[in-house]
């Protein structure tokens, strides 16, 4: 399974999209899954590099993982900082006008509702988040 | 991501090209507060604009609670891929997505 660690900071987030870019062309990905998994890439790995470390600099995985004959890419992300299971925060209201509207949780609806299925697990002390994708 | 800006009285077209997301959102942030005073009529081209993550809705949301107060904002060109964005996180409602 091809993964590659990256620091955890906004600034490897075209690394990390440049790396899953290369799984989803050697698999003839559709434009619109390509797409879809470039904005849940930015969402999560920003997600990290923003909150996994409040106290300093740190690590994160990618691993990715494609079954072929069903043609669904497994995409994980993990990081060893602080416990956070973005499957339990709430979808943020959507129906607010612009002067009421947050744009907390608006990200991870994002991912949530463009994937396949979405997993969390906190185990030997990190984080281990994986999206599917059927591409 | 690149920024192309026109200026007409007080129209002002911005058109992106590449990607809106962590790494880009807050260039244009940048060059929208430096390019608003006085405009009334706001205009963006997403033409060749080829996707959108929630930092680039947090720029969009801002300009347009801006622009509420001192004009318009439209959005233009919108691909499948960020209708599709806007759909889901109901910006379609507070945007003018033409």
């Amino acid at each position: 399974m091809p993964q590659i660690t990256f620091k955890a900071a906004v600034e490897s987030i075209p690394a990390v999209t440049e790396f899953v870019d290369g799984i989803l062309e050697e698999n003839n990905c559709s434009m619109k899954a390509q797409m879809q998994l470039r904005i849940a890439i930015d969402e999560l790995f920003s997600n990290i590099a923003h909150y996994a470390y409040p106290d300093g600099e740190g690590e994160a995985t990618v691993a990715a993982d494609f079954d072929e004959p069903q043609r669904m890419l497994a995409l994980t992300f993990i990081d060893s900082g602080i416990p956070y299971n973005p499957l339990e925060k709430e979808d943020p209201d959507i129906t607010l006008s612009a002067e009421e509207r947050q744009i907390g949780g608006l990200g991870i609806m994002m991912v949530r509702k463009t994937m396949d299925d979405m997993t969390y697990v906190y185990r030997d002390g990190q984080n281990i988040l994986t999206i599917y994708k059927k591409i | 991501m690149n920024i192309s800006k026109q200026l007409e009285n007080n129209a002002l077209t911005i058109a992106l090209q590449g990607r809106l997301d962590t790494t880009t959102a807050p260039e244009l942030e940048q060059e929208l507060q430096n390019s608003l005073d006085g405009v009334t009529a706001l205009r963006f081209d997403f033409a060749e604009l080829e996707y959108i993550s929630s930092a680039g809705l947090r720029v969009l949301l801002t300009s347009q609670k801006r622009m509420n107060q001192q004009g318009s904002m439209v959005v233009c060109h919108v691909n499948e891929t960020i209708a599709e964005v806007f759909e889901i996180t109901g910006f379609s409602d507070v945007l003018t997505i033409e």
